[in-house]
């Protein structure tokens, strides 16, 4: 299908070395640690010890006194202004219900005060020495109970709103809601032979980047505020910052470094404005970085139950399904409505139906603030979903395999969901163009050995278990999304290329550049990529959303393209009369005519720089995304389940990924697997334990457990080529789908080992042992 | 107090408080490939350096510890003109993705070479099970230490 397309590429598609990955082996690369921070400051955030708490007064004066102390910081001392920590693009579909500093704290962790000092000894002793009159306020930690009439209201403040048309009603503790419908379901339901309800729900999470948040921040010699950040959206903080602080654009510079990793925690303004507020209050150099315990209660996946009902024909036709989302965003809104509207747009779309219901709330909650997760609602839906596809496929008595492929959705086909569920507003109608989903679900369950292995768990203490699942994500939001990348020639016929685009760790710095390579004729070395500063690189909403190769790498290949006719233009002249332009190619670093002569890059960029008709060769693209051309993936899982202990261990798992073209395909490979890790984590281990009073208790890697190499399954990566017409050289996205097959294909895997099922996340030695006795009374 | 040691070859005299940490004094003194990842708790490895060829983790390591002992960082493996072969096969394998943890997790393959040529699978596991990297699912970090003592050992490097 691709072959034809992809035989004349010579940079894409190929594994290239990724551009900063020897700099980072030999210990060279600057994240933000590394800048020079000798004569900074330490930032502090001082964390509330309450749940839910209004600060009646609050008295900074003997903290001050400390010596040592440079400045506290309470919500006094700060300009008013609400906002979102959100990342997202401006107006933003997050509630506006935070302040750098509020005079109420509504989780535990949540900001007290901002102290600068000379060491964080000294800081914490300020916050110790805060005189603080509390009244303490009854908290709510239950989704379903803060809805309830009576329950403490969170967001008490007048200030709270929703900056776009959706519901938002603070005063019963809801963040957001949405619904969609399409066909008559309920009479779907009715007439179907099967009709089947149950209810899924998911935990806490968290990214666990091995670098946690950290920002720097200084005054440049012209007074303007300069961060340094550990961020996936530059130019979003930037704005954010300004707004939280009242200041202008203009005052503040934003430089993405080297980022240890982000997965969505780093989508959120969360220091930036914070180490602003300190560097204005001292004129010093300030670093706020946060501990890993602080860094547990920075941002989470929200958890979130799904109950679905489905209407079902004999054959396995699903006629009509239902899906009301109840998601826990915590204590603020941040990304509260469009996590939510991701379980039904990047789920119901999968598969064929004639009715679709959606009903979806967030609900706010005095515990940890949910956030962008990797996955980002997918995981969270997903899994309720494939575990229902598991649960109908038994009753129906049809493989869970052949029930996937009697439905999945296919080229040419639509769903009335896209259209209907976007972020904060409709979405955008879009047909399927590529789909390699067919042949995932075939070779995984080759990989796999499905039809070998299905339905033989053993007799013994230990059983054997195989469970798959089918998914999809996006690629970027349709019509709201923007990246744009310049590009200049040098002397020697190399190229700069500037993106706002957010490498953090991703290598989408590397795509970029073999974007452009491959329309130039050039290697990735004469491509030298910079991402991203927001005074020296063009904008990019930054990296999340699965958007970075799908969008930001059309920006690049049209930013080639726009070059590489300016370069034509000149070689044309160097050629002499005659010569048209669009007949040449660039290929092998030159300029090629079709009789045979050439012009090197090189003497192209010299004879433009210093001998006739002089001007930069330069170009600026931007890329919006119209539709969000979806991947797809199989996987499959195979467990052991220990009936004596409840220990669940993944022996063996197959991830079957169409992200359309593989720009590069070792990266995308790495996406895949670090996704699954991830998600076979998340699944088994990583929790969050809270006391009554709303404080987490395993806020370490000691007791918060993530995957090592001790824990390591086999895991197979199959990539499935596509061709997806929109994408640039017809690649999607890879980075996030993964993650959402572990918590599905091994709950369907225990299952199939031992005959019960596990629709609350995560599997733990505990609870799947409680549910073999409690089958077994 | 006044500590005597030799970094990367070099001999270095600092001054610390009794209780600091070798991770915070090799970071001071510019050696900033030394990552902290958790709260001096070592349980990241991000911190990993060599102490006389064993892999220690330096967040917990007491500075006093390093006095008349050879420290190495990952900066003393090699550069990008000249790598080491275990920075040479992280690269090609594509187990560098953020890169945080790459420093340390190169280091505790280094010292797993160093005694045991040619690991099984089994004893990567081990030797790196305190290295904790959340971007690549380990498994081309598997393939860069095997691809690593392949290389070494004068072999031709393989490819799963």
């Amino acid at each position: 299908m691709t072959g034809e397309q992809m035989d004349n590429l010579r940079v894409v598609g190929q594994s290239v070395r990724k551009v900063d990955a020897m700099g980072m082996a030999c210990g060279l690369e600057q994240y933000v640690g590394d800048y020079d921070v000798s004569d900074a400051l330490v930032g502090y955030v001082v964390p509330s010890p309450y749940a839910h708490a209004r600060i009646k007064k609050i008295d900074a004066s003997r903290a001050r006194a400390i010596p040592g102390v440079h400045a506290v910081l309470t919500w006094q001392d700060l300009p008013r202004n609400v906002h979102t920590t959100a990342g997202q693009g401006y107006v933003e579909p997050s509630p506006y219900d935070s302040f750098i500093l509020d005079n109420k704290v509504r989780f535990v962790g949540d900001r007290v005060a901002l102290v600068a000092a000379d060491t964080i000894e000294i800081a914490e002793q300020a916050g110790r020495a805060l005189e603080i009159d509390w009244e303490i306020l009854e908290p709510v930690f239950d989704a379903e109970k803060a809805m309830l009439p009576g329950a403490p209201v969170i967001h008490d403040e007048p200030e709270a709103h929703m900056p776009i048309p959706v519901p938002y009603d603070a005063s019963i503790n809801m963040a957001a809601s949405a619904s969609m419908g399409a066909g008559d379901l309920d009479s779907v339901l009715k007439s179907s032979h099967l009709a089947y309800s149950q209810t899924y729900s998911t935990h806490y999470g968290q990214h666990c980047p091995i670098e946690p948040h950290i920002c720097l921040g200084y005054l440049d010699p012209r007074d303007r505020v300069v961060l340094v950040s550990s961020t996936q959206v530059p130019f979003h903080a930037r704005r954010i910052t300004a707004q939280a602080l009242g200041i202008p654009v203009r005052r503040i510079r934003v430089i993405k470094p080297r980022i240890g990793g982000g997965f969505g925690a780093k989508q959120e303004v969360l220091l930036e404005q914070a180490v602003a507020a300190l560097v204005l209050a001292t004129r010093r150099k300030i670093l706020i970085k946060l501990s890993r315990t602080e860094e547990f209660l920075s941002r989470t996946r929200h958890p979130i139950k799904v109950s679905l009902n489905g209407g079902f024909n004999a054959d396995g036709t699903i006629n009509g399904i239902r899906m009301r989302v109840l998601s826990n965003t915590g204590a603020y809104g941040s990304h509260a409505l469009t996590v939510m509207c991701n379980c039904g747009s990047k789920v119901l779309p999968l598969y064929r139906m004639r009715a679709v219901a959606f009903d979806a709330k967030a609900v706010y909650t005095n515990l940890p603030v949910g956030g962008a997760y990797r996955g980002y609602g997918a995981t969270q839906a997903a899994f309720a979903m494939e575990v229902f596809m598991d649960e109908v496929a038994e009753k129906l008595g049809i493989d869970p395999l052949e029930l996937r492929r009697r439905n999945h959705i296919l080229p040419g086909e639509s769903s009335p969901v896209f259209a209907a569920l976007g972020e904060g507003k409709p979405g955008v109608e879009q047909r399927i163009g590529s789909s390699g989903m067919a042949r995932c679900l075939t070779l995984g369950a080759q990989a796999i050995d499905w039809d070998g292995k299905r339905g033989k768990p053993g007799d013994g203490a230990v059983r054997r278990g195989i469970g798959m699942c089918a998914l999809m994500q996006g690629s970027s939001i349709p019509e709201i999304d923007m990246a744009s990348v310049s590009m200049k020639l040098n002397d020697d016929g190399s190229f700069n290329l500037a993106c706002g685009a957010t490498d953090l760790g991703t290598g989408s710095d590397t795509v970029l550049a073999q974007i452009a390579a491959e329309v130039l004729g050039v290697t990735v070395d004469d491509v030298i990529v910079t991402s991203s500063d927001t005074d020296l690189t063009p904008f990019d909403v930054g990296a999340y959303a699965s958007s970075t190769t799908y969008l930001s790498g059309e920006a690049a290949r049209r930013a080639a393209v726009d070059i590489g006719e300016q370069i034509k233009a000149v070689a044309a002249a160097m050629l002499g009369p005659g010569v048209d332009p669009s007949k040449l190619v660039l290929e092998d670093k030159q300029v090629k005519a079709p009789d045979g002569r050439s012009v090197p890059l090189g003497d192209v960029a010299m004879r433009s720089l210093y001998q006739d008709n002089q001007h930069q060769i330069a170009s600026i693209a931007s890329a919006i995304s119209k539709k969000s051309p979806p991947p797809f993936a199989a996987h499959f899982a195979e467990v052991l389940v220990d009936t004596e202990t409840g220990q669940v261990t993944v022996v063996k798992y197959v991830a079957a990924v169409d992200c359309g073209t593989a720009i590069n395909p070792k990266l995308a490979e790495g996406q895949v697997e670090g996704a699954v890790l991830n998600g076979i984590s998340y699944a088994l281990t990583e929790e969050y334990l809270f006391d009554d009073k709303g404080r987490m208790r395993n806020a370490g890697f000691a007791d918060y457990k993530i995957f090592s190499t001790a824990d390591q399954p086999e895991l197979q990566t199959i990539l499935v080529p596509t061709w997806e017409d929109t994408g640039p050289y017809g690649a999607k996205s890879v980075s996030e789908i993964c993650i959402n097959g572990p918590c599905p294909a091994i709950s369907n895997a225990i299952y199939d080992a031992v005959g019960v099922r596990l629709r609350d996340t995560p599997f733990t030695p505990p609870k799947v042992l409680a549910a073999i006795r409690s089958k077994g009374r | 107090m006044r500590i005597s040691t030799t970094i990367n070859g070099v001999a270095h005299t600092f001054e610390c408080e009794p209780g600091a940490t070798l991770l915070e004094v090799l970071r001071s003194l510019g050696y900033k490939s030394v990552k902290q990842g958790c709260d001096h708790e070592g349980t990241c490895g991000a911190c990993t350096v060599l102490l006389d060829g064993e892999a220690v983790l330096s967040c917990i390591t007491p500075a006093p510890r390093a006095a008349g002992h050879r420290i190495t960082t990952v900066e003393a493996l090699g550069d990008p003109s000249h790598p080491h072969p275990l920075q040479e096969a992280f690269v090609d394998a594509g187990a560098v993705q953020c890169g945080y943890c790459t420093p340390g997790m190169i280091l505790a393959a280094s010292a797993l070479l160093d005694k045991v040529p040619s690991p099984t699978r089994a004893q990567i596991a081990e030797a790196l099970s305190g290295n904790l990297c959340r971007c690549t699912g380990y498994v081309k970090i598997f393939d860069a230490v095997e691809n690593a003592a392949a290389a070494m050992h004068g072999r031709q490097h393989h490819d799963r």
